[in-house]
C-alpha cells in the first residue's frame, strides 16, 4: 500500500480512536469543539497547499471563509416571500431550491435550501478568487502580503457594516444542513457523533484529494514552480494559471469550511472574517511545516481544539501571534519539517531508505 | 453643498492625511535602511497615544508626550534588537510574518494593559469646542497642531538626513550597506536607529491626533494598511512624496462618504491600495523601472 | 530549412543598449553558436528569443510563426526548450523528477484528474517516468535517477539540466553556457552529448565561452560585441575574421 494510503488510514483510525475515547470517558461534549476543529482544518489544509506548495502567502483567507459562511447564512435565513413572484426568486422557486419553514414567531419563511445555498456560496467564493487572484498573484513578497491582508479587511468591513448581514451581531438561526434522509449537519447534541464523523470524513476526503494532487503531474509542476519559477516557465508550465488555480482551490476549501461550520454552529459573525483569524490560520500552517499537509492538519487539530476549549483564555490571539514569531525566528521551516522527522528517525535507528525518504 | 462644508471636509481629510503620512514616513525610514516593511508601524502610533494618555494622569501634558515618545522609541529599539538584529539573511516571507507577529503582540499587550476603552489626550490648546474661524470655515486649533507638528517632523527629518553626520550615515547604509560598513559605519546600529526614529515620529503623531481621532488598542492595523497605501502611492522610500500622497488619500477618504456609508471608509482606502498594487506599484512619483529592480 | 529567424532585435535597459539590431537565422538540424566577450548581450538575446524579455523592436520567427511577445511557457510549448546560465534545477526534487518536469507538455493529467487519481493518469505517469529514464540512459546518468538534483556534482547537474530540456522533445534547444564551470574532460563530454542531441534531429543554438567546444561542434557561429552582431560564418572563417580578433584580442592582433 502506498505511503499516502497508509497515512490516510492511520489518521482515520486516530479520529475513530478519539471518538471512542470520549465515549468511554463520558465526555462526548468534547466532540462539539472537535467537530468545529475539523471544519477549520479543512480551511487550513487548503491554505497549506497554497502557501507550501504554490509558495504564495495569503493573509486574508478568513475572507473566503466568511464569504462562504455569510452567503449561505443569508440565503437560508432571509425571508424571500415578499419577492416570491419576482425575477430571480421566481426562477429559484421553479428550480425547486426554495423551502418554506416556520420562523420563530409561527409565520412562514421562504428561504433557499442549504444544498442550493451551499453551491451558490461556493460559486461566489470561487468567482471572487478568480477575479482577485489574477492580479494579486502577480505581486510578490510584501505587496502580495498586503494585498491579501487588504482583501480580508474589505470582506470584514463589508460584513461588519452591512445591516443586511447582521452588522456586528452577524446572522443567527441558520438552519441545519440536511445532507440525506435523516443525516444533517447540525449542532444539536443528539447528532454529535454523526456530525463529528461527517466533519472529519470531509477533512479526510479533502486530504485525499490534495495528496493525490501533490503526487500527480500537476503536483510536480507546482513543486517546480515553487522551486524555480522561470525554469518551470521554460518547461512549458503555465505558472500564472497554475498559481491561480491553487489559489481558487484553497479559496474553495476555505469557503466550504465556512458554509458547513455556519450550519453546524447555527450562525456566523464578523469575527470569522477578522485579520486575527487569517493570521491564526497562517500561524498554524507555519508551525506545521509550510509544505507539510499532515503537519498542518496535526497542528490544526491541536491548536484549534485548545483554542476552542478556551485554554488560551484572553490570550488567544496573543498565543497565535507568539507562535508565529517563535516559529519564524527559530524554525522557519516549521516544527514538523521533514528534516526534523528524518533526524528523529535516525536517532531511533530506523533502517531503510530514509536518504531520499518521502513523506506527504 | 456649500463652500464652507467643502472646506470642512478638506480639513478633516488633511488631518487624517497627516497621520497617514507620518505612518508612511515611518515605513519609509525603516524600508530605506533595511528593505523591511515593518507591519508593526501602526502600533507605534497607538502606543504613543495610549501611553501619553496614561502618563498625563500623573504629569503635565508636554512631559506626558515626551514620555510617550521615549517609551515608543525604547520599544522600537527593543523590537529591532530582540527580533530582527540577529537574523541571518532572512527571507522576505519570514520578515513579513515576524513583523506581523510583533504587531499582534504589541496589540494584545495594549489590550491587556488598557482594555478596550477609547482614550484621548486633552486638546493641546483650547477645548473640543474651540475653533478658529477662517472665513466661515471652523477649524479646531488641534488641526493646526497636527499640521504644524507634521511639518516640523518633515523639516526635522529633511535636515537630519541631509545635514547631520548620523543622517548621512543612515542614507549611506541604505544606498549600499557593504560600502557603508567599509567606511566604518555600523550597519546594525543604523538599523536600530531607523526603528527608533520611526517609532518616535509615529508616537508623536499618535499623541497629536488623539484628541481628534481618539486612540484605542485596535487602531494599529488599519493605520498600518493606510500608511502603507500612502507609502506605496508616493513611491516606497520617498518620504516627501508620502506627504503629498497622505493628503491625497486623506481627502479621498473624507469625501468618500458622498459615495458610500461611513462604515465603509476603510473599504475605500484598501481598494485604492489594491488598485495601486495592481496597476502601478511604483506609485505616482516612483519610477516603474526602479520599482521592478527592487528585490522582493 | 530555417527553424529560427531573428530580425532586427533590439533591447534597451535604462542607459544601456543591450542588444542592437541583431539579425540571424538558424538552419534546422545544425548547431549554431553565439559567442562574444562578456556583456555582449548573449544571454539577453536568449531571453528575448525564449520569451523571457519583450524586445523593444524586431521579430523572432520560430518555424513559421512569430513568437516575440509570447510568454515563456507558450514559446516552450511550441517546441523551444532552454537551459540557464546559472543552473536552475528544481531543489528538493530528484534528478529523475527534474527530468520528468520536462515531460509536462507531453502529458495531460490536469487538476481534476490529479485530485481524483483517475486511472488514465497511472499509465501516463508510468510513461513519463520511463521516457525520462530513457533520456537519462541516453545521457549516461541513469545511475543518478534517485539522487537529489542539487546535491549532485556541478558537471552532473549540467547534464541533468540538459536532460530536462531534451525531455520537452524540442525542435530547437537553447543552451546557455552549457560548459560553464566544467573542466576539460567534462567539457569534451558535454560537446559529445550536444553532437548526439543534434544527431537526434534537434537544432541547437548555444551561447558559450569555451572556444574549443564552440569550434569543435558548431556548424556556424554568430559573434556579438556590445549588443551588435559583428560576424556570422563558419568556425574556420570566424577564426580568421579580423573584426572578431580585434574584439577578443585587441587592435594590434587584428592587424597581424
Amino acid at each position: 500500500m502506498k505511503a499516502k494510503h497508509l497515512q490516510l488510514l492511520g489518521f482515520s483510525l486516530v479520529i475513530v480512536a478519539i471518538q471512542l475515547l470520549t465515549q468511554f470517558t463520558n465526555s462526548a461534549y468534547h466532540l462539539t469543539q472537535l467537530t468545529m476543529t475539523a471544519y477549520y482544518s479543512l480551511l487550513i489544509v487548503g491554505l497549506c497547499m497554497l502557501i507550501g506548495y504554490a509558495g504564495q502567502i495569503s493573509l486574508g483567507h478568513a475572507g473566503f471563509f466568511a464569504i462562504g459562511g455569510y452567503i449561505s447564512a443569508f440565503l437560508t435565513t432571509h425571508d424571500l416571500s415578499p419577492y416570491k413572484t419576482k425575477g430571480i426568486v421566481a426562477v429559484l422557486a421553479k428550480a425547486g431550491v426554495l423551502t418554506t419553514r416556520p420562523d420563530l414567531y409561527g409565520g412562514d419563511l421562504l428561504t433557499v435550501n442549504p444544498w442550493a445555498s451551499c453551491i451558490m456560496a461556493l460559486s461566489a467564493a470561487i468567482i471572487v478568487a478568480y477575479i482577485i487572484g489574477g492580479p494579486v498573484l502577480k505581486l510578490k513578497g510584501h505587496y502580495l502580503a498586503m494585498a491579501t491582508l487588504g482583501f480580508g479587511i474589505i470582506v470584514y468591513r463589508i460584513v461588519l457594516g452591512s445591516g443586511l448581514l447582521g452588522a456586528a451581531d452577524g446572522i443567527s438561526d441558520v438552519p441545519s444542513f440536511r445532507l440525506f434522509s435523516g443525516i444533517e449537519i447540525t449542532g444539536r447534541s443528539s447528532a454529535r457523533v454523526i456530525n463529528y464523523y461527517i466533519a472529519w470524513g470531509l477533512v479526510i476526503a479533502g486530504m485525499a484529494l490534495l495528496l493525490n494532487l501533490i503526487h500527480s503531474r500537476v503536483g510536480r509542476a507546482l513543486a517546480s514552480i515553487h522551486g524555480a519559477e522561470d525554469a518551470a516557465d521554460a518547461m512549458g508550465i503555465p505558472t500564472a494559471q497554475y498559481k491561480l488555480k491553487i489559489f481558487v482551490l484553497s479559496a474553495a476549501f476555505a469557503s466550504l469550511a465556512g458554509v458547513l461550520l455556519t450550519h453546524y454552529n447555527g450562525g456566523v459573525g464578523p469575527s470569522e472574517a477578522s485579520v486575527m483569524k487569517s493570521v491564526r490560520y497562517v500561524a498554524i500552517v507555519a508551525v506545521g511545516g509550510m509544505a507539510n499537509l499532515w503537519g498542518a492538519l496535526a497542528m490544526s487539530l491541536i491548536l484549534n481544539y485548545l483554542s476552542l476549549r478556551g485554554y488560551f483564555g484572553t490570550f488567544d490571539d496573543a498565543v497565535f501571534g507568539g507562535i508565529l514569531i517563535l516559529i519564524m525566528l527559530f524554525a522557519p521551516g516549521g516544527l514538523l519539517r521533514r528534516q526534523i522527522l528524518r533526524d528523529i528517525r535516525h536517532i531511533f535507528g530506523a533502517k531503510g531508505k530514509d536518504q531520499g525518504g518521502e513523506a506527504a | 453643498m456649500n463652500i464652507e462644508l467643502f472646506f470642512q471636509y478638506v480639513v478633516a481629510g488633511l488631518t487624517y492625511g497627516a497621520i497617514y503620512a507620518i505612518v508612511a514616513i515611518g515605513f519609509n525610514i525603516i524600508y530605506n535602511a533595511t528593505g523591511i516593511i515593518n507591519f508593526a508601524q501602526g502600533e507605534f502610533v497607538m502606543l504613543g497615544g495610549m501611553t501619553a494618555v496614561t502618563l498625563n494622569h500623573f504629569i503635565p501634558l508636554p512631559a506626558a508626550i515626551l514620555g510617550a515618545v521615549l517609551v515608543a522609541t525604547f520599544v522600537g529599539a527593543l523590537i529591532e534588537i530582540v527580533f530582527i538584529r540577529w537574523l541571518r539573511g532572512p527571507s522576505v516571507l519570514r520578515l513579513i510574518i515576524i513583523t506581523i507577529g510583533i504587531s499582534i503582540l504589541i496589540r494584545e499587550t495594549a489590550l491587556h494593559i488598557w482594555g478596550e476603552s477609547v482614550r484621548a489626550l486633552p486638546y493641546f490648546t483650547g477645548t473640543s469646542v474651540t475653533s478658529i474661524n477662517f472665513r466661515g470655515v471652523y477649524v479646531s486649533p488641534q488641526v493646526l497642531w497636527v499640521i504644524g507638528i507634521s511639518a516640523v517632523i518633515v523639516v526635522f527629518l529633511t535636515l537630519f538626513f541631509n545635514h547631520t553626520l548620523l543622517g548621512r550615515q543612515m542614507r549611506a547604509c541604505s544606498a549600499n550597506r557593504d560600502a557603508a560598513r567599509l567606511c566604518g559605519i555600523s550597519a546594525r546600529n543604523m538599523v536600530t536607529l531607523s526603528f527608533m526614529l520611526s517609532a518616535a515620529i509615529g508616537a508623536l503623531g499618535g499623541c497629536v491626533v488623539s484628541p481628534i481621532t481618539y486612540v484605542h488598542y485596535d487602531i494599529g492595523t488599519p493605520l498600518a494598511i493606510k500608511g502603507f497605501t500612502v507609502a506605496i502611492l508616493g513611491g516606497l522610500g520617498n518620504s516627501t512624496a508620502a506627504v503629498a500622497a497622505g493628503m491625497i488619500l486623506g481627502i479621498m477618504e473624507s469625501f468618500s462618504i458622498w459615495v458610500l456609508p461611513a462604515a465603509y471608509k476603510d473599504v475605500i482606502s484598501i481598494s485604492i491600495l489594491l488598485v495601486i498594487l495592481f496597476v502601478r506599484p511604483s506609485g505616482i512619483f516612483g519610477s516603474a523601472e526602479t520599482a521592478r529592480l527592487k528585490e522582493f | 530549412m530555417t527553424i529560427l529567424s531573428v530580425q532586427g532585435l533590439s533591447k534597451r535597459f535604462g542607459g544601456v543598449q543591450a542588444v542592437s539590431d541583431v539579425s540571424f537565422a538558424v538552419t534546422e538540424g545544425t548547431v549554431k553558436a553565439l559567442i562574444g566577450p562578456n556583456g555582449a548581450g548573449k544571454t539577453t538575446l536568449f531571453n528575448l528569443i525564449s520569451g523571457f524579455l519583450l524586445p523593444d523592436r524586431g521579430s523572432v520567427v520560430f518555424g513559421r510563426t512569430p513568437v516575440q511577445g509570447l510568454k515563456p511557457h507558450q514559446v516552450a510549448s511550441r517546441g523551444m526548450a532552454r537551459t540557464f546560465q546559472h543552473i536552475r534545477l528544481f531543489p528538493k526534487m530528484t534528478a529523475l523528477e527534474n527530468i520528468m518536469v520536462g515531460r509536462h507538455i507531453h502529458s495531460r493529467a490536469g487538476f481534476i484528474a490529479g485530485m481524483l487519481n483517475l486511472p488514465f493518469t497511472w499509465k501516463e505517469e508510468q510513461r513519463v517516468r520511463d521516457k525520462s529514464l530513457e533520456i537519462m540512459q541516453f545521457l549516461g546518468i541513469a545511475d543518478l535517477a534517485d539522487t537529489e538534483a542539487t546535491s549532485l556534482a556541478y558537471g552532473r547537474q549540467r547534464i541533468v539540466e540538459l536532460g530536462r530540456a531534451i525531455a520537452c522533445e524540442p525542435s530547437l534547444l537553447l543552451l546557455d553556457e552549457p560548459a560553464a564551470g566544467l573542466n576539460i574532460r567534462e567539457t569534451a563530454e558535454m560537446g559529445k552529448l550536444i553532437s548526439r542531441v543534434r544527431d537526434m534531429g534537434i537544432t541547437v543554438l548555444l551561447v558559450e565561452h569555451d572556444m574549443s567546444l564552440v569550434m569543435n561542434i558548431s556548424d556556424e557561429i554568430v559573434v556579438l560585441s556590445y549588443g551588435e552582431k559583428i560576424a556570422e560564418d563558419t568556425p574556420l572563417a570566424i577564426q580568421k575574421n579580423p573584426e572578431v580578433i580585434r574584439v577578443y584580442l585587441g587592435e594590434e592582433n587584428a592587424e597581424n
